[in-house]
Formats: C-alpha cells, structure tokens, sequence
C-alpha cells in the first residue's frame, strides 16, 4: 500500500485531479447510462399501460 | 420474405438458434441474465479497484499518474470490442433480417459510444502530465476519435428514420464499413509513428509490465465487460417492447406486469 494517509490518498502524489478526473468522470457516466436506462424501462412500460388501458375501453 | 420462411417452417422444426433470435423468447432470458452480469461487474470492479488503488504500487518513471491505465485500457479495449459486436449483429441482421439482431445493434451503440469517450477522457487525463498536452493529432488518438464519430453516426442515422427495419439496414451499412477503422486503432502504434505507446498487453509476448498491475487492468476490464453486457440486455428489452408494442405477447406482458 502507497498511502499513509488519506490526504496521501487523495492528493495522488501530486496527479489527484488526473487520476481522480479520470475514474470519477467514468463511475459518474456509468451511474448516468444505469439511470438513463432505467428511465427508459419506466417510460416504456407507462406508454405499454396507457396503450392496454386504451385497448380495454374499445372493446 | 420473412413471413413466408416462418409459414412454411413450424416453430419445433426451425434450427435451434433461431428460437432467441425471437424477441419474444429472448426478452425474458435477457431478464434473467442481467442481475448475474450486473452482480460479476460489482465484484470484478471493487476486486479492481482495490489492486488499482492498494495493491498495484507506485511507477517508478510516472508516480501515481500511471493509475490511470487501469480504466484507460480497459475502456479503449470495449471501445473497439463494442463496436465488433455492433457490426457483427448489424450484419447478421442485414444478411438474415431477423428482427432481433438489428436491435442489438441498436442497444450497444450508446455503450460503445460511453467507453470511447471514457477512453479519450482518461487519454486526455493521462496525456496532460505524462507528455504535457490534453491532445495530439497522431494516428491513435485521431482513429479513436473517428470511432467515437461512427458510433454517433449511427445512433444519429437510426434516430432519424422513422421505420425501424429501414433505421436498422441503414444502420448496418454504416457500421459494416466503419468497421475498417476498428484495425486500423489497433495497429495504429505499429504502422505510425505515434506519441501514444505500443500495446503493454500483447497475445504473443507476455505483458510488458508487473503483474499486479496487470491483474488490476484485466479485473477492470472484466467489469466492463460484464457491466457492458448487463446494460445493453437491459436496454435491449426495452428496445424490444418499444417495437413490438403492437404485439399480442407484449399485450399479455403489459397486463401481467401490472
């Protein structure tokens, strides 16, 4: 283990805003697509509902 | 055409395979698959993380800046892989017409797209204190840059055409060719002479760096992979009941689901 501290840790040895820049722009957009994705699925089934409910009063 | 094959052949009679290329089939098993994927990319991604961060020790040339490989390559490789996959269903769509591969396509473009640009995000990252500047115009950098174009060139193309088969063979077609750029990435470090390095993993040598942090960039390529596939079936699905609203399982689907 490189770290004595957790200011060592974050500091990154001088590199903290490359390295930090780096994974947390990519756990940020990977939690960003999951979200998207999601809303997608929520989106989807409200419209599926809407079409059944419509479908049920016609007949 | 495809109407015609499926009159003529009853379902127990049609190849094996054939029976997921069906929505209809491959909807709930894309269902089931997605927790075990999801659940493998958290634990290869913490198991990743820890080697990256409290393992893998210090470079001797490029201190702590060097941690960066570990999503860096991993990111450009599902960059590439992604968009293999892509051509390949966007092919076998093109050459079959089944109506599932065009799809798939469909729902791994935007993923593809994310691991490009994390690619050329952690690139830029990576670039500014090792060779002092965010970007060069070599011939790594540009052809990963073109890749992140093609990915946004068919997911603009599918988008723009309302029916989705045609949206799916035009599609196609541009992934096919597009393809092409995909070597190109690869050897681009060897056929130029480029800022970037060559490859530090290799199938015919062993790895040009220690093993931990070589473990550490195979676990979290792992959990790319793994979250990959858990997001694009997810995706997938809803891509499904988007285009087959209009059928009656989906009907009977909407009204078990509540």
């Amino acid at each position: 283990m490189s770290w004595q501290s957790w200011d060592q840790f974050v500091a990154m040895g001088g590199y903290g805003l490359y390295v930090w820049g780096s994974y947390l722009v990519t756990l940020g957009l990977i939690a960003a697509e999951v979200v998207l994705v999601a809303k997608r699925r929520h989106n989807v089934m409200r419209q599926l509902r809407s079409f059944a409910r419509a479908e049920s009063r016609r007949t | 055409m495809r109407t015609t094959t499926e009159l003529a052949l009853p379902p127990q009679r049609r190849w094996n395979i054939f029976r997921f290329a069906s929505p209809q089939t491959f909807y709930p098993l894309a269902g089931k698959m997605i927790p075990y994927f999801g659940v493998a990319a958290a634990i290869f991604g913490v198991m990743g993380l820890y080697v990256a961060f409290f393992v893998a020790p210090t470079d001797a040339q490029q201190g702590e800046s060097y941690r960066i490989i570990f999503v860096h390559v991993g990111a450009a490789w599902m960059s590439m892989f992604i968009y293999v996959v892509m051509a390949c269903w966007a092919g076998l769509g093109l050459a079959l017409n089944t109506r599932l591969s065009g799809m798939m396509a469909t729902a791994l473009a935007p993923t593809g797209a994310l691991f490009t640009f994390i690619a050329l995000w952690t690139g830029a990252l990576w670039g500014k204190p090792t060779w002092g500047t965010w970007w060069v115009w070599d011939a790594r950098l540009t052809s990963e840059l073109i890749l992140l174009f093609l990915y946004f060139g068919f997911i603009a193309l599918q988008a723009s055409i309302e029916d989705p088969r045609r949206a799916d063979r035009a599609g196609a077609i541009l992934a096919l060719v597009g393809v092409v750029n995909v070597p190109i990435i690869y050897f681009s470090v060897k056929w130029w002479n480029t800022l970037h390095q060559g490859a530090s993993v290799s199938l015919t040598k062993a790895p040009s760096m220690a093993v931990t942090m070589f473990t550490g960039m195979i676990l979290i390529a792992l959990a790319f992979w793994m979250y990959a596939i858990a997001v694009v079936l997810a995706r997938v699905r809803s891509i499904i009941l988007e285009r087959e609203r209009a059928s009656e399982w989906v009907g009977a689907y909407t009204r078990s689901a509540g």
